[in-house]
């Protein structure tokens, strides 16, 4: 029973660390047809802005879930305006572009905070469940992805900047024949992208260490879930992130935690092979 | 056409004998060595992208597999020829079941470039963690993250202890380039080479016409493998020990930046363009002031935004203007980087 | 006794609950000119989809010249001699005029053999003057052009020709009509169309589809007298 809990407990986290880690690049993707290669490193960021904002004296979850993201969503919108926007309909372009953006920023950090790992202690004491040690900040996360989520939802069906962000998803005309200024949408859409990618960092950075190359730990995790859950975001999202979820850490409990990373890198080929569309295009049609 | 043809293979030869002459009194054929490997990796991208529009996000994985199957035959052969040939036929006959894979499903951009990139991780996260005893393919232990050292390098066919080294060695990979380089020529004059741009171009049309297109795609990618792993065992032969960092993703990074900085569509451009930058990044290497990293990103970056046919056919135009030359040829329409690209 | 060199009995195409092609049964004799008719939504150009490959159909049968062809990709049904074109041109912009219809003669014919072709539809359908031009800088009209002579240059015994005077000047649909009546010396032509003034100018017999099935099929006086057709294209002009 308390091995069955555990373990419950641990393949949601599995779950919810993959939704956090590619929400911010789902956004994007859902919205502009961009794929922002560079979010690894807006993760990263995101992990240094909150190190450094700790180090000033300020409280930890204030420089998690408001300091990050505001920072890295700042720096998103000048990334928007510099070089994205150039490109848009581009998708090849922009991935190559974004692409060396990562290589940019893990530079600059490099330069900056050096080549050493920092990193910052869990603020969230782990207790005893039963026989087993249960780490009580893997609840703090499925709990800010669950609210993530739930946030995400509220503001795509209940809020006039929702309904212009669904419409733009369907059809990128839709709001500029509505007249809404779609260089707007899209500066806005990169700036709540980009911050959701600076929380997700932040979030995880006390769970691993930070050095600036930390991004490409996550790139392509995040990258496989949204080209896999498909066009809708947050269905595509969710469905994505649980099944691989699920199968990472299957194989992680059963093998060891490489195979569950090989095992869930081999799942999205597979998967994307027998649905090219991602999960969303085969099912929950037309849903968010 | 034929007049042509030899006066392309007259060039090539005239121009690569002088650069084989010219370059080691500037810069030591050590050096030079691996920017020619590397320019033989960049053409194998070139080829498949440039010429037949498939974006391969993993090209690094064929290198790295060239260069392992290298090293895990010399290990247990002690000789270097068959291992040499293996390096070549192991990472084409992945990439050919690869390719069926993602070709027979249709799959295009942006799904091929997660699966090539996934694929990449695979080996990169299994290569990392075979560093135990159990992992070993029958001498040659596979050392994880430590990679596998001290295998047997090249040495004149038949003769084990006859190694080909220094210099040598430079000339023989210079030669190997030539070759390569004038099986693509030949490739891409052929009938296949003009049938891969016309898939580039449109697959849907030459489907109509009857031909194959997943089969001529994956056969393509095939010999791009090839060529890839040839430049990975000769790599293994010049570094003398082989890491999971071979496969790593900013490897396959750089490879995309050479072939976008050299030029597309071209066959010079991404040989330049790797040798370029490769040496770019070995200049940089010796100062500490702005981080490598850094420099290359940028230089992706301000590419993609300003120069994205490359330097190569841009430097092609503006000589073509300068001297008023009439042009053989119309100004290039831009060529298709890939579908919706 | 004339060959039938394209049947389909049965064809049915089913999206979700939309019956895009109901029980089409339609034959076509060798070197037959017809053509498909139908208001928007009809089931034609599903009809032309199931047949050249592009969709496979959810029910049915095609043979072409005896042979079953259901589910058949693309490429194998134009590898028997089949020439389609689709409803957008689809050309290779960055190549040139001569090199697109040299690709298509390639097909067939050895390289040499595949020049002359090439040279010799590039003459019979008057493209010299833009031989040598790419693709991407040509007008509509002289794209379709070529695109026919994509089609002609592999010498189809079918061809499968959708909406290809969508578009085109009154001058450029004459030149068409030339080269659709030159492909009938040897071929079996089925066009798919929504111009009547162009279907009155070069088709003998019409089949008429309404949602996804035939409604009738006859000579082009009949079927443009025909009440119940006029009743179809209700609102247009007929």
């Amino acid at each position: 029973m308390d091995l069955s809990f555990v373990i419950f407990v641990e393949v949601l986290y599995g779950v919810a660390s993959l939704v956090l880690i590619s929400a911010g690049l789902a956004v994007v993707f859902g919205m502009m047809k961009v794929i922002n290669l560079a979010h690894g490193e807006f993760m990263m960021m995101g992990g240094y802005a909150t190190i450094t904002a700790v180090g000033y004296g300020v409280n930890v979850f204030v420089a998690m879930l408001i300091i990050a993201p505001l920072v890295v969503g700042l720096i998103g919108l000048v990334v928007e305006r510099l070089v994205i926007r150039h490109l848009y309909g581009r998708l090849i372009d922009t991935m190559l572009a974004t692409w060396g953006l990562s290589l940019v920023f893990i530079g600059l950090a490099t330069m900056i905070f050096g080549n050493t790992t920092t990193g910052i202690s869990t603020p969230i004491p782990g207790f005893a469940f039963g026989g087993y040690q249960v780490n009580g900040y893997n609840f703090f996360i499925i709990i800010v992805s669950i609210l993530l989520v739930i946030t995400m939802y509220a503001i795509l069906r209940g809020t006039r900047a929702g309904l212009i962000a669904r419409g733009t998803m369907q059809h990128s005309d839709m709001a500029s024949a509505l007249g809404y200024s779609s260089d707007r949408i899209y500066m806005m859409t990169f700036f709540c992208g980009s911050a959701l990618s600076g929380l997700a960092g932040a979030v995880l950075a006390p769970l691993v260490g930070l050095v600036p190359t930390s991004g490409g730990a996550y790139i392509a995790k995040a990258f496989i879930t949204v080209i896999a859950g498909g066009p809708s975001l947050i269905a595509g999202l969710v469905s994505s992130a649980t099944s691989f979820g699920l199968v990472s850490q299957f194989f992680t409990f059963t093998i060891s935690p490489v195979i569950g990373e090989v095992a869930l890198l081999i799942a999205a080929v597979i998967l994307l092979r027998t649905m090219p569309k991602g999960i969303t295009g085969r099912f929950f049609k037309g849903k968010l | 056409m034929s007049r042509r043809a030899s006066q392309d293979v007259t060039i090539t030869l005239v121009v690569s004998a002088f650069l084989i002459w010219f370059l080691p009194l500037m810069i030591s054929t050590y050096t030079l060595t691996v920017l020619v490997i590397y320019g033989m990796l960049g053409l194998s991208l070139g080829l498949i992208w440039g010429f037949g529009g498939i974006l391969c996000f993993g090209q690094a994985a064929f290198f790295g597999l060239g260069a392992y199957t290298y090293a895990i035959t010399a290990i247990n052969i002690g000789e270097s020829t068959l291992p040499m040939i293996l390096a070549v036929l192991v990472p084409a006959v992945f990439a050919a079941l690869l390719g069926a894979m993602m070709f027979y499903g249709r799959l295009t951009d942006v799904y091929l470039g997660v699966i090539t990139l996934v694929v990449t991780l695979i080996l990169f996260k299994f290569m990392n963690s075979t560093a135990g005893p159990q992992y070993a393919i029958g001498n040659a232990r596979l050392g994880g993250f430590n990679g596998i050292p001290g295998f047997q390098t090249l040495n004149v066919p038949g003769d084990p202890s006859a190694y080909i080294w220094g210099d040598t060695y430079f000339y023989v990979c210079a030669l190997a380039l030539v070759i390569v380089f004038l099986l693509v020529t030949w490739l891409l004059r052929s009938s296949f080479g003009r049938i891969a741009v016309g898939i580039r171009e449109n697959e849907v049309r030459m489907g109509l016409m009857g031909y194959n297109v997943a089969a001529r795609k994956t056969m393509l990618f095939a010999i791009g493998a090839a060529i890839a792993g040839l430049a990975g065992a000769l790599f293994a032969n010049w570094g003398e020990i082989v890491t999971p960092n071979l496969f790593s993703l900013g490897q396959s990074a750089e490879i995309i930046i050479w072939c976008i900085v050299g030029g597309l569509g071209t066959r010079f451009g991404p040989i330049v363009g790797a040798a370029g930058l490769a040496y770019l990044k070995f200049m940089l290497g010796q100062q500490s002031m702005i981080d490598n990293t850094l420099i290359m990103g940028l230089i992706l970056v301000l590419f993609v935004l300003f120069l994205p046919r490359g330097l190569v056919p841009a430097i092609e135009t503006l000589l073509n203007s300068i001297i008023g030359h009439k042009k053989r040829k119309p100004k290039p329409h831009r060529m298709r980087r890939a579908r919706h690209g | 006794m004339v060959e039938t060199v394209l049947e389909t009995s049965g064809l049915t195409m089913r999206f979700g609950g939309v019956i895009a092609s109901d029980n089409v049964n339609f034959k076509l004799q060798a070197r037959e000119l017809r053509c498909l008719i139908g208001p928007n939504g009809a089931g034609k150009s599903t009809f032309f989809k199931c047949v050249t490959g592009l969709l496979k159909p959810t029910e049915g049968h095609v043979y072409m010249r005896g042979q079953e062809v259901t589910g058949w990709q693309t490429h194998q049904i134009a590898s028997l001699g089949v020439g389609i074109k689709t409803q957008t041109p689809n050309v290779m912009d960055a190549l040139s005029v001569h090199e697109n219809i040299w690709l298509a003669a390639r097909r067939f014919y050895s390289i040499v053999e595949a020049r002359e072709r090439a040279d010799e539809i590039i003459e019979r359908l008057a493209l010299g003057a833009i031989a040598r031009a790419q693709m991407g800088q040509l007008a509509h009209g002289e794209r379709q052009r070529v695109e026919l002579g994509i089609v002609a240059v592999a010498n189809p015994w079918l061809v499968l020709l959708d909406e290809p005077a969508a578009g085109m000047s009154a001058q450029d649909v004459d030149r068409m009509t030339d080269i659709i009546h030159q492909l009938t010396r040897f071929a079996a032509v089925v066009i798919v169309e929504h111009d009547m003034q162009f279907i009155r100018s070069i088709a003998q017999t019409v089949t008429v589809f309404h949602q996804g099935a035939v409604l009738m099929e006859d000579s082009v006086e009949n079927v443009m007298s025909d009440p119940q057709v006029r009743a179809v294209y209700l609102g247009k002009k007929a």
